[in-house]
């Protein structure tokens, strides 16, 4: 039997703003199933976004939702989890609102590792603007502000969380759709700053101005850039030349912020 | 029994009446004068369960204000003025989204890093057109130490009442000054809190006015699930373009603050019944003002202070009142001019209005308000 996505959706919420093509409503699905599988009650879930096309995710789910400013989600989301630890706190953002104006907040809340799970839709394009560059847009790529060329290095989001201290990384793409909910439900199991890493398309904004010629030829992309982290360690680096590993990065255990801050609680008590 | 009464400082005042008010989450960046306010409660929140936490820029940390706020949490920022300047767009999403919050600002000199630690009162229409859009104020200017702790109370509750954030502008000089400061037994103080929704969470809509221009708001966690936007939105709190919508919510915005100004308003006024020459002065500036009253008065000169504790929304209808009786308004403020064009503004040349302005970093002293006044 088909999977029910309509029970977690908000009915009349749909169609969605997404352009035809564009990979988010996969990860909205993976996402959807992910909090299913965790059983998640929606009623004590909050999402959290900041601006752009991927922050418009939380409108459609029947949850306390919350849409911000630009890159602001992280530090919103960590006064949800910090005011009310008991619920289950997810952030949705794209690349260019965590990785550019959002980059303090999201590096610190990978420090504190606070208990929230941060998915990043990473199209490698400001997408809602109209397709400028953003700090993930390949060096050397079309954009409408780099129509000579992107000059700027890219970010790696998944080595930028780790090196900040998340202690969950994982990424998937929005090709290998059947993955999505999978490392979305482990990231939400987790104790602590869980950042999950989503390769996306924008075939309107970025596609089409790099040569990609189909919707599918964007995911074909997707599709033979994405190397298993097992697969990759029987590689040359040769061979994992112009790849990007996908599947669960990193994961270590370490004090969750949350918790810290309720030990606090109590020395301040004398408990 | 007798009441608890302590030497102390504005800002740690502030920080106490917060708590009185039953504020239990503080997100603040410390910045030079303010941080006193921080401190206190970094030591003081834990003890009764709540929450503080010092975030990685002003910006995170009126987010995490607002983040809380929705959790039905009575939050506090504080910060000085180009951490003001930082907050001013989530300041923005505050007034739009209708999230209960206070943020302290106590204003330093200079733009920029100016004189961290000289007095001013320079950003007093930033507190008012600072962030974007159309919107309404409340920004409270309390002078003593005793009045900080008092006003931080009614902040909170008009925060509550209004579903909007509420700014407390200190200056330097009231935030660092030590006070005896006596403080409110349990119920001596009204303590308002959020009015929470009757509807059921099915029916619940977090901007239906229907019933009022401030609707109930639930709490993220309470059982209640809704969206909250910084976008135009409609009842149901989801984005709107539709111009009849916008309007309207635009509109109710501004009009729950100008439509209940009288509950709003409040201002201190001394020896005005017959007063020629009419002092307007807030924070540490009305301070040498009274001073300075008391003494034209032994000179036999009719001078007397209004000294507004609600700056904005302005006091409009006594300025004017006063505009007509007076001969004069004098303004003296820790600035080049900026409350100055309210007053002259609102006199409509019914009174010669005068400005004393000092950027210095030193205090208005009354011998300065005496001169002026002697010389219109």
């Amino acid at each position: 039997m088909a999977y029910d996505y309509e029970k977690s959706l908000r009915p009349g919420k749909l169609p969605h703003i997404w352009c035809p093509g564009c990979g988010h409503g996969i990860v909205m699905k993976g996402l959807i199933r992910a909090m299913d599988t965790c059983e998640l009650d929606l009623k004590q879930t909050a999402i959290v976004s900041g601006i752009g096309c991927a922050s418009r995710l939380p409108g459609y789910i029947d949850s306390c939702t919350l849409h911000t400013a630009h890159g602001r989600a992280a530090a919103f989301a960590t006064g949800v989890k910090m005011a009310k630890p008991e619920m289950t706190v997810l952030v949705v953002s794209g690349d260019g609102d965590c990785t550019a104006i959002g980059g303090n907040h999201f590096i610190h809340a990978c420090r504190r590792n606070i208990d929230m799970t941060y998915l990043i839709m990473n199209n490698n394009i400001y997408g809602m603007t109209g397709g400028q560059f953003s700090p993930c847009t390949p060096t050397g790529a079309l954009a409408s502000t780099t129509v000579y060329g992107n000059p700027d290095p890219t970010f790696d989001i998944a080595k930028l969380a780790i090196g900040a201290g998340a202690t969950f990384v994982a990424r998937g793409t929005a090709f290998h759709a059947a993955q999505i909910d999978k490392l979305i439900a482990e990231g939400i199991k987790h104790k602590g700053m869980a950042v999950i890493e989503i390769l996306d398309d924008c075939p309107t904004t970025y596609g089409r101005r790099n040569k990609f010629r189909s919707v599918i030829d964007m995911m074909k992309r997707l599709k033979d850039i994405a190397v298993p982290v097992a697969a990759a360690a029987k590689m040359t680096p040769e061979q994992l030349e112009g790849k990007v590993l996908t599947g669960v990065l990193h994961k270590e255990d370490r004090p969750e912020y949350t918790e810290q801050y309720a030990k606090v609680i109590q020395r301040a008590q004398g408990l | 029994m007798a009441k608890k009464v302590a030497l102390m400082q504005g800002n740690e005042a502030c920080a106490q009446g917060a708590l009185y008010a039953g504020c239990n989450f503080f997100a603040g960046y410390p910045i030079t004068p303010s941080t006193e306010v921080a401190e206190v409660l970094s030591i003081e929140l834990p003890k009764i369960g709540g929450t503080f936490i010092q975030m990685e820029d002003e910006i995170g940390a009126t987010a995490a204000l607002i983040g809380a706020a929705l959790t039905g949490a009575k939050a506090l920022d504080s910060t000085s003025g180009p951490g003001m300047s930082l907050k001013q767009e989530l300041l923005g999403y505050a007034c739009i989204a209708e999230v209960p919050c206070v943020i302290v600002n106590v204003q330093r000199g200079g733009p920029s890093t100016g004189m961290p630690t000289g007095p001013s009162q320079s950003d007093m229409q930033q507190a008012m057109w600072g962030t974007h859009g159309d919107h309404a104020a409340i920004v409270l200017t309390p002078a003593s130490c005793q009045e900080i702790y008092e006003e931080t109370v009614r902040a909170f509750n008009l925060a509550e009442k209004y579903r909007m954030p509420v700014q407390i502008q200190l200056d330097e000089i009231c935030a660092h000054m030590r006070e005896r400061v006596v403080f409110a037994e349990p119920g001596e103080l009204e303590v308002i809190n959020r009015e929470v929704p009757t509807a059921t969470p099915e029916e619940y809509k977090p901007y239906d006015s229907s019933k009022g221009l401030v609707p109930p708001l639930a709490s993220f966690g309470s059982g209640y699930r809704f969206h909250v936007t910084g976008l135009n939105k409609a009842a149901d709190g989801f984005p709107t373009t539709k111009a009849e919508l916008v309007d309207a919510e635009e509109r109710r915005q501004i009009d729950k603050v100008l439509l209940n100004q009288d509950d709003i308003q409040k201002n201190d006024e001394y020896l005005l019944d017959d007063a020629e020459v009419v002092i307007f002065a807030y924070g540490s500036t009305s301070r040498s003002a009274r001073y300075a009253v008391n003494e034209l008065r032994k000179e036999g000169v009719k001078a007397g202070l209004f000294r507004p504790l609600t700056m904005w929304p302005f006091p409009e209808k006594r300025v004017a009142e006063l505009a007509a009786q007076a001969k004069a308004i004098i303004c003296p403020e820790m600035n080049l001019g900026q409350m100055v064009r309210e007053v002259e503004r609102v006199a409509k040349g019914n009174c010669a209005v005068s400005h004393i302005g000092r950027v210095d970093g030193e205090p208005i002293n009354p011998g300065q308000i005496i001169d002026k006044v002697k010389e219109v």
